[in-house]
């Protein structure tokens, strides 16, 4: 499984067909810029559809998402923004500072 | 050994019990199923709660600041602070305290003011690292990291996997051949500071335990100086290998307060749950389940009890370290098992903690020396150098 998210990016309009499933996703602005990684657990209502939905209202500048439906959604949450925070230096804009986050040097 | 409690081990366990129902059950409601952390206003003021009680850091010798609690009554209390949805790997979501790395315990003074002290008083965290790709079980073959000495150093290359916590870690202690003649003879424990130019941690390993992954290491020309060294150069294996022993007592003792919980939580249900007009309860078929899951639960926990009183009594345990998780982890996962099927189509959901208890479980019997390991160390207690 590659450490980076390698879904394509889909419009915010998809949102409201996605499955309810649990997993992780990525909201970008409109140069591709990650802006949030968040993910659906299992005390989401409907899944990556409410999630996703939910964060880009929240972020003005979201133009875009991706998605990966997975069961391992915390440690598949903590390991996108490791990676992150190793190619950018920082974590996405809105995500929260997050103390107790791991550090990772994934090589490219 | 003596079968019942003595007052002041009811008196404790009966607190922890308290603490755990009324401090950690209330907290999961807003958790994450998979949640293995506590919000850090949260794990504060428990922390907090435990230290006032005398309980926090109960693996910590006296003479480093633990309370004296021993062996048997440690066991008692791990078996009551697993009793909850992320308990089985986190148990009270670490507001007790551990031991840390119990083998800096018998570390030079000055790698306990550099490691151990930081790592007591919760300034430094440090991860265990013995498990490669060609094994974790059998340390004295399947260790391939190598260590060279060059001066006052050592240089360190190879690779780790399976790994808990090294990504968040301060220090860590990673065993690598220093004599690749000698096979368990031939291995040295080295404390290994993971700010190391060439210590990287190259991927997550993403497993049944969903809030909590592994890491995979890799160290490349990796200094470490000679100060550095646990113990003696070559002496790695001892090292590793009383850990492991020690280790599956507590282990064992999880899985027992887990299957405690969910046989707890299925004889609750099954009378109240009526099926074709009559509750659940009066069906044989579950009656059969309750009562092959309090002789599973019963068996574990003395085979554990007697396990510990051994350890603590300073009597070889090996063997029956070895039995008791054995039969605790298969016990554990047939308990859960049953307590799902009883709880039907409930059972899978996540509105219940028997799913994350039933992948957790089956982690079990693999992880600290896969249980045909176990049956492996029994049957050469029994056979001796016949079996050789």
């Amino acid at each position: 499984m590659p450490i980076r998210l390698d879904k394509p990016w889909l419009s915010l309009d998809a949102a409201a067909g996605l499955p309810g499933q649990l997993g992780v996703f990525e909201l970008a602005d409109e140069a591709g810029k990650v802006r949030y990684i968040g993910y659906a657990g299992g005390r989401s209502r409907f899944g990556l559809r409410s999630e996703v939905s939910a964060a880009a209202d929240r972020i003005p500048e979201a133009r875009r998402f991706r998605v990966e439906v997975t069961t391992a959604y915390l440690t598949r949450y903590r390991e996108l923004l490791m990676a992150h925070e190793a190619d950018q230096g920082a974590l996405p804009p809105h995500n929260e500072p997050m103390p107790r986050l791991g550090r990772l040097s994934p090589g490219s | 050994m003596d079968l019942v409690p003595t007052e002041e081990q009811e008196m404790i366990t009966g607190m922890v019990r308290r603490f755990v129902r009324e401090e950690i059950l209330p907290l999961e409601l807003n958790l994450d199923p998979d949640a293995d952390e506590l919000p850090d206003a949260d794990r504060k003021r428990l922390t907090e709660k435990t230290r006032a009680m005398g309980l926090y850091g109960l693996d910590i010798p006296p003479e480093f600041g633990g309370p004296e609690i021993d062996l048997v009554t440690r066991t008692l209390i791990a078996i009551e602070t697993s009793q909850h949805r992320a308990g089985l790997y986190a148990p009270c979501y670490g507001v007790f305290g551990g031991g840390g790395l119990a083998q800096l315990f018998e570390a030079t003074e000055a790698q306990q003011a550099r490691y151990l002290h930081p790592m007591l008083r919760g300034e430094k965290s440090g991860f265990f690292g013995l498990t490669e790709p060609s094994g974790g079980s059998d340390p004295a073959r399947a260790i391939q990291t190598r260590a060279v000495r060059e001066g006052d150093d050592w240089i360190i290359n190879g690779g780790k996997i399976f790994i808990s916590g090294a990504d968040r870690a301060d220090f860590g202690l990673v065993f690598a051949r220093t004599d690749p003649d000698k096979g368990r003879n031939g291995v040295t424990c080295f404390i290994v500071d993971t700010d190391t130019p060439g210590f990287h941690v190259r991927r997550v390993v993403h497993t049944l335990r969903s809030a909590r992954y592994a890491i995979e290491l890799q160290f490349e020309d990796m200094r470490v100086p000679h100060a550095n060294v646990l113990g003696a150069v070559n002496g790695g294996f001892a090292i590793a290998n009383d850990r492991l022993s020690r280790q599956r007592i507590p282990y064992a003792a999880g899985c027992i307060g887990v299957a405690t919980k969910a046989h707890e939580l299925a004889l609750e249900y099954a009378p109240q749950r009526q099926t074709f007009g009559a509750p659940l309860s009066s069906r044989q078929a579950i009656q059969w389940m309750l009562v092959d899951n309090e002789i599973d639960i019963r068996q574990a926990r003395w085979l554990t009890l007697e396990a510990a009183a051994r350890a603590q009594r300073g009597d070889p345990f090996r063997k029956e370290a070895a039995m008791a998780k054995l039969v605790a982890t298969e016990a554990g996962s047939r308990v859960v098992d049953r307590c799902m099927q009883i709880f039907g189509g409930y059972g899978v959901t996540k509105d219940f903690p028997f799913e994350r208890w039933y992948r957790e479980m089956r982690i079990r019997r693999i992880g600290e020396g896969p249980n045909e390991v176990q049956r492996h160390i029994i049957a050469r207690d029994l056979l001796g150098a016949s079996l050789r």
